[in-house]
Order: structure tokens, then sequence, then C-alpha cells
């Protein structure tokens, strides 16, 4: 499993692995919104929890479908079905290898990019924590988007459709903890929420995928 | 003792039945060819072999985990060198060393190159090291000649008996001689699915097949 995870890494740092990617777009995001909306302090303080969250879920979106389509182009992913490994746990440490070129740089530079939204500082922990605890299932729902999608040229489209509407309960508490944060409220219940449907998503989706990889590798 | 046998085995492609009561065993240090003309179902019974798609009829004794397959890709990352492709698969499969493997298909001069960077030949010898590096003891092998030069082609016949004396077995679809005398033949021919059975798929399962 861990060779596994390492091969991920290791693909995803060399030339054209697309490390850094979801953190460029990311980027540009919180970079333009200030250029759109004016440089009111206020409204971009307002705005800048939805903005924050919306630039975070559609960078890891941005890199969803290179889950499973190269290993299935070269024939890997036909090898790995008849690997020791079970099928749920490659889809587990794919995910993992997913979140952690994608989500954890997201979260450890999102502080960064709040500042160019003018987020107050108060917020700051609470939208590392909300990040940290959400973008997690970004990736595992995503992995199953991608497992659905696999085998389909031109799949990107059809995955985002697939995986959008999954996103919203995560985006919607996600977003709130860190609104609630910038307050000054009590954010803690939206965060329990968020990290219950990152929990939930944990343990039953890598089944789906599996399941859906499986189909799809007939 | 038959380390796989396949009986009245019915498999699908598309949604059409492909082959029909297809039987046959393979025992310890025996290797079976698949003949048959293009499109009749080599890949398709070897995947269902595998346990890559299910049958549609009969059944597949096999002991849990014992077959190593190898398909038309090699399953390679170009990014990584040819000693990491190899590896990686090794401790995936938690099969022997790798340097035999190598030295086997001729690789050890290229082990630290780039697998971008090898030609096609070169990239199927490499595909079928991770054969040998599997520590599986029933090889399907699909076309596992393809884009080999007559060297490569008799290396790899040399590796396939090593396999067999070593109380392997290997079951392929090849439509060139490998030289391989004491390899059973099974024509595939007689077993073609008729007609009607294509109009219906008899199952879920076979319909998505």
């Amino acid at each position: 499993m861990l060779s596994l995870l390492l091969r991920d890494l290791r693909l995803a740092v060399r030339a054209g692995g697309g490390f850094g990617l979801g953190l460029a777009f990311f980027l540009i995001t919180c970079t333009l919104v200030p250029f759109g909306v004016g440089p009111q302090g206020d409204i971009l303080a307002r705005i800048a929890p939805g903005i924050l969250w919306v630039g975070a879920l559609l960078a890891c979106l941005l890199s969803l479908d290179r889950i499973f389509a190269l290993d299935w182009e070269d024939g890997s992913l036909d090898l790995l079905a008849t690997a020791p490994l079970p099928l749920e746990g490659t889809v587990a440490i794919k995910a993992l290898a997913h979140w952690i070129t994608t989500g954890l740089p997201l979260t450890l530079a999102a502080p960064l990019f709040g500042i160019l939204l003018h987020l107050p500082p108060a917020a700051m922990p609470w939208l590392v924590a909300s990040l940290a605890l959400g973008t997690p299932a970004l990736s595992v729902l995503g992995a199953f988007g991608a497992a659905l999608t696999v085998g389909l040229r031109r799949g990107g489209l059809l995955l985002s459709l697939l995986v959008l509407p999954l996103y919203v309960p995560t985006l919607i508490f996600g977003a709130e903890a860190v609104r609630r944060g910038a307050e000054g409220l009590g954010a803690s219940t939206p965060l329990v929420l968020l990290a219950g449907i990152t929990a939930a998503t944990l343990a039953l989706v890598p089944f789906a995928a599996a399941a859906a990889l499986r189909v799809n590798l007939r | 003792m038959t380390v796989l046998a396949v009986r009245g085995l019915a498999v699908a492609r598309g949604g059409a039945r492909a082959l029909d009561g297809v039987s046959f065993t393979l025992d310890p240090g025996e290797a079976l060819i698949l003949r048959g003309p293009n499109g009749i179902g080599k890949t398709t019974l070897l995947r269902t072999v595998a346990g890559l798609q299910p049958a549609v009829a009969g059944e597949i004794v096999a002991t849990p985990e014992s077959i190593a397959y190898s398909a038309h890709a090699d399953g390679l990352k170009g990014a990584l060198t040819v000693t990491e492709n190899l590896t990686f698969w090794r401790e995936v499969f938690g099969g022997p060393p790798i340097e035999p493997a190598l030295a086997a298909m001729d690789l050890t001069h290229l082990a630290e190159r780039p697998a971008h960077a090898l030609s096609a030949g070169q990239k199927r010898r490499l595909g079928l090291a991770r054969l040998l590096v599997t520590g599986r003891p029933v090889w399907a092998l699909d076309e596992p000649t393809v884009s080999l030069d007559t060297a490569s082609v008799a290396l790899f016949a040399a590796a396939i008996r090593a396999h067999l004396a070593a109380g392997g077995s290997a079951l392929m679809a090849t439509h060139i001689d490998l030289g391989l005398a004491e390899a059973r033949v099974l024509d595939l021919a007689p077993f073609r699915a008729t007609e009607g059975s294509r109009v219906a798929p008899a199952s879920f399962d076979e319909a998505f097949a």
C-alpha cells in the first residue's frame, strides 16, 4: 500500500505530473476576485469565505480525472485489479495521494490567500480547520466520480457534473464555519457537521468507487 | 495437481457472447497456447480467467491470487525509471527481487533509464519482466511477443521455459511460434458462440460485460 502511495506522489512531482496545478488555480481565483469585485475591503471580507471555499473546490476538481485515467490508459489499473491489494484499498490510497497533492497544499496556503481577500485574522484558524476537515471528502468523492467515468474519452465534464452535487454539503458547512469564525460567532457546529460528512465519506465511498471500477474494467 | 481448471466457460464482450463451452485444465509445468482468428475472444477469455470480468456461464477453478495477467498495455509509467517501475510491481505483488528479472529480459544496462525513453520492444520486455517479479505460478499472457525482435522472442521463450521448469504454468494467446514444442495448443474456433445467443444477453451481467 505504501509503495502505491509513494509511486503516485513521485509521479505527481515529476515532469507532467500536475502537482501545483490546483494551487496555481486557487491563486489565480483569489487574485482575480478583488480586481473583479473592486477594492472595498468590507465587501471582500464578506464574500471571502465563500470565494475561498469555491476556489478550493474547483481547484480540487481540476485534477480529479487524473486519479484513474492515466492508470487506465497504460494498463496499470488492470494489473492493480489483479494484485493482492483489494481494489477498495487502491481507491483509498489513490484518493489519499490526490489529497496530499491538492487538498493539503490548499489548506496550508489558504491563510495567505485569505489576506488577499481581506479575510479577518480571527477567521484564519477556522479557514485552515475547515479546509483540513473538508478537503479529504472532496478527494474521496472525486475518486468515486473518477471511477465512474474512467473508461470514457473526455469524461472530465461528466465527472464534474456527477461530483459537484456531492460537494455541496461540504461547501455549505465549510464556508459557514469560516463565515461564523469571521464574525466572531461559535463555528464549532458547522465544523463538526463537516467532520461528520468527511468521516462518513471516507468510510463508505471507497467501496462504491471500487464497485464502479470493477464494472468499468470489464 | 491442477492449478487452473476451466469447465464449460462462456464469455461475453460488449453484450455479445463470444465463446461458449470452453473447457481445459492446466497443470504445473504446463503451457497452453490459445489459437483462433482475430476477434474470436482470446483477450476476453484471458481477462475472464484473470478475474477482471465475470464469466457468463461455467466455472473457473484456480487458487486465489495465483494468476499474473499481462495484456497489450504494459502498465509502465514513463516518468519512472526501469528499476522504479519494476520495484513498484514487485512491492505490490510481494514477489522475488528484481535483479534476476532484469537480467532475464536483458534490461540490466537500461535499469536507470526512464521508461518513456525505451523503444517499443524494450517496453515490452520490461512488461514481461514484471511477470517474473509477481512470483505468481500461472501466467495469463495476451499476445506477449508483440513488437519483440527474434532475439527478444528467444529470451522470452527461455523465460517461459525456466518458469515451467520451476513448476509454473502459462496460458497464452499468440500467433507466432515460440518454439515451445512441449506446449499444448487449444483451437478456440469450435467454441465460437452461435449467432442465436447474440440476440438477447442471458443475464444482467452479460449485458454489461
